[in-house]
């Protein structure tokens, strides 16, 4: 039982954190309908901007840990969702109307030189570092396993929380939120009415960029290591993780990678580390054959 | 247009030099904040865990070469404020490289065929040539997927590796040789095509490519971790080279070059995989433009324009998917058999996603649906890439950008025309830009 609750928290953990990347994938798909494959790339520049920054600070002296991060989060925010911005500009926009695999092409260019980029700027040797945050609580009796919950994994899962609420909020509530609503039903209609689509885009790449830092952040925290492969498997997850969910979705992105998050910690814990990869694809072919537009997408109408 | 813009025309014109010169330095502050954390501060692990170390140079290299640059381009090609209406490749513009691929076609295959025997090409050459012949295949083959049934397939390494393992595993359980192997690994590498075609029949677009990235990585994973059986990221070693039909390429009197009276020599080997690999290249192409003419092809291009009039018409849609996929992953896996027989050696580093997306790439760059196209991307890319081996981590940042550049430039391929196949009483070239590709 201890083992088991051990591993939901786990499993929440690494969810939390591909949910967050996920909701970068379904907001672009819902507003453009590409696939933007570079998405787990900027998160991987999200997560050595954090290392960056964090470093930075720790020379300037700023050592109070809550005051740094807090620093780090709003700084590798801000500095990703330049990163996300100009990857809309230069490889996507010009390609709007374009015929639908060339954005695609482009967002998997875009993907080779992120990566390669990072690898040059920063080295290719993975970036190890010590653990920011320390400590935890244990629960359960004595002399048992007892079930631990870091520090680290409090910060992630509450980071998560607060900022699904905001970003629900601000889809839900501002004019920013509405304008994105709008462009998602109907482009052309929406541009007619006054909104200034390519704005609503652009900030739509910025909002879906510092979310997918603040992950990298977390993977950072969470895991002490960066390099610049994580944006590959981290991407292929999270965007799996937002069509389990039901692309288009942002709810459904949340669940999604809350639950590949489970099934990859439940699989290792139970049955095999090697096979995790296989059990969180295999779910989603299963969900798909079966519920072709997701858990809670909308079905796709067939227009004639 | 933006009200910004809008302004810019209606009033007098800025004066183009001063407007070009602010929108460079709004470039070149944004390749600012860009560069200096992430080019600025290398992370060093040192002995005291990680250390900054500035490296503020690269930093000003990087906003000059964008200042420069946008500032250049402001004043040639583009002009800020006045934005291009977007037209799509004139026709006529189609017409003419549809016609120039069309001369130049019959004479790369004259070149390819001799280049073995062509004065100065050294045995570096034959095995370039080897590789991007390898990658035409692939090109071809995954365009029968893609160009002509419309199915977008992230993972068709996979069928790839098929045929390799299969190969592989075939020749060292059963000690069969590549000529009986070949058909063997087309064989299998077709049956799961029909696989995975069977789970997504009723997915359509970016839901079909996330399932078939899905599976090629699943693929992948089983490779590497099935020990026992496929050898793990040892992959198998001592795979069988082919033989010149029964005749071994090895020096001594049974001997490939005893029975013809030549020299022995390692570069007859070469020579032999490369017109192997030609042969297998050209029956592919062939034919796929055989079935585009015959009713399974056209039920793929129908299929590929529109799904909905197709059921109406009474396609059944399922066979035509799955023959497709079939179809294309029976070519990969000839490619993988080679690609065996070719190295000797196979590990599961051979078939990672990267290769879907370069094949995957070479199709779109081409212009799909133009088998020339493909050819051309095939070798531009993987010759390029060869060339600049010595660049290493530099040369995948240009080949990144040179992927957005050709797709920003010609967003329909280089090649981006086709001949219909069916035609009223004329032949014409159809514009790319009226057929509707990848819409699955």
């Amino acid at each position: 039982m201890e083992y088991f609750a051990q591993q939901l928290i786990n499993g929440l953990t690494l969810g939390s954190i591909y949910g967050l990347i996920a909701i970068g994938y379904t907001m672009v798909y819902g507003i453009i309908g590409m696939i933007n494959f570079a998405h787990g790339d900027v998160f991987m520049v999200g997560g050595f901007l954090a290392l960056i920054v964090y470093l930075a600070l720790v020379s300037l002296g700023i050592t109070f840990v809550p005051l740094a991060l807090m620093i780090v989060l709003i700084v590798a925010m801000a500095l990703t969702a330049l990163y996300g911005w100009t990857v809309e500009r230069v490889a996507y926009r010009p390609l709007r109307g374009s015929f639908r695999l060339a954005p695609l092409i482009s967002a998997i260019g875009m993907s080779i030189f992120l990566q390669n980029y990072v690898q040059v700027a920063q080295g290719p040797r993975v970036k190890p570092l010590p653990p920011v945050v320390t400590g935890g609580y244990q629960f359960g009796v004595p002399g048992g396993f007892g079930v631990n919950i870091s520090n680290v994994q409090i910060i992630i899962i509450a980071t998560t929380v607060a900022l699904m609420t905001g970003f629900t909020l601000l889809v839900a509530k501002t004019p920013l939120g509405r304008a994105q609503r709008a462009c998602e039903q109907d482009r052309k209609m929406a541009s007619l009415l006054g909104v200034d689509v390519d704005r609503t885009i652009s900030l739509t790449f910025v909002i879906g960029a510092a979310l997918a830092s603040v992950a990298g952040l977390m993977y950072l925290l969470y895991y002490g290591v960066v390099d610049f492969y994580i944006g590959f498997i981290a991407g292929v997850k999270a965007f799996t993780a937002a069509v389990l969910g039901g692309i288009g979705s942002l709810p459904g992105a949340m669940v999604g990678g809350l639950l590949i998050g489970l099934i990859e910690t439940f699989w290792s814990a139970y049955f095999s580390v090697e096979y995790k990869d296989v059990a969180a694809f295999s779910i989603l072919i299963v969900v798909l054959i079966f519920m072709p537009s997701g858990l809670l997408g909308r079905p796709e109408v067939e227009k004639v | 247009m933006t009200v910004a813009e809008h302004d810019a025309v209606t009033r007098s014109e800025p004066p183009a030099f001063a407007a070009a010169l602010r929108d460079a330095f709004v470039a070149a502050l944004i390749a600012l904040g860009l560069a200096a954390p992430m080019m600025g501060l290398m992370a060093t692990p040192g002995p005291e865990g990680l250390k900054l170390e500035p490296h503020w140079q690269r930093v000003a290299i990087a906003v000059a070469v964008v200042f420069v640059g946008r500032l250049i381009l402001n004043l040639t090609i583009w002009r800020p404020g006045v934005r291009k209406p977007k037209t799509a490749n004139s026709p006529r513009t189609d017409a003419m490289l549809a016609r120039i691929a069309k001369l130049l076609a019959p004479a790369a295959i004259v070149i390819a065929v001799a280049l073995p025997f062509l004065p100065g090409v050294e045995r570096y050459t034959v095995d370039l040539g080897i590789l991007v012949l390898t990658y035409v295949m692939l090109g071809w083959g995954l365009n029968i997927v893609v160009g002509l049934a419309g199915l977008l397939d992230l993972g068709y390494v996979a069928f790839y590796a098929v045929g390799a393992y299969s190969y592989a595993l075939l020749a060292q359980h059963f000690g069969l040789g590549f000529w009986i192997c070949l058909p063997l690994a087309g064989i299998l590498a077709a049956f799961w095509g029909v696989i995975l075609g069977f789970p997504v029949l009723r997915l359509r677009g970016d839901y079909l490519a996330i399932v078939t990235l899905a599976f090629g990585e699943i693929i992948r994973i089983v490779l590497l971790n099935w020990y026992w059986f496929t050898g793990g990221p040892n992959g198998i070693g001592q795979i069988p080279r082919p033989s010149f039909f029964g005749l071994e390429f090895k020096p001594g009197p049974d001997g490939f070059a005893a029975t013809f009276g030549l020299q022995f020599s390692g570069l007859h080997r070469i020579i032999f995989l490369y017109y192997l690999i030609l042969a297998l290249a050209l029956i592919t192409n062939f034919v796929t433009i055989r079935l585009r003419r015959l009713p399974i092809g056209r039920a793929w291009e129908a299929l590929r324009e529109d799904e909905i009039a197709c059921r109406s018409l009474g396609i059944n849609t399922v066979t035509t998917k799955l023959t497709a996929f079939a179809l294309g992953a029976m070519f990969a896996g000839f490619a993988g058999s080679f690609f065996a027989t070719r190295q000797g050696f196979i590990s599961p580093e051979s078939f990672v996603f990267m290769e879907s997306a370069l094949i995957l790439a070479i199709v779109v760059l081409g212009g799909m649906g133009s088998q020339f196209g493909v050819a051309i991307a095939a070798l531009v890319m993987i010759g390029g890439f060869e060339l600049f081996r010595e660049f290493k981590d530099y040369r995948m940042i240009v080949f990144g950008a040179v992927m957005v550049l050709i797709m920003v430039w010609r967003p329909r391929g280089l090649v981006s025309s086709r001949t219909p196949s069916v035609f009223l009483k004329e032949k014409k070239t159809i514009a790319g830009a009226l057929v509707q590709e990848g819409h699955g």
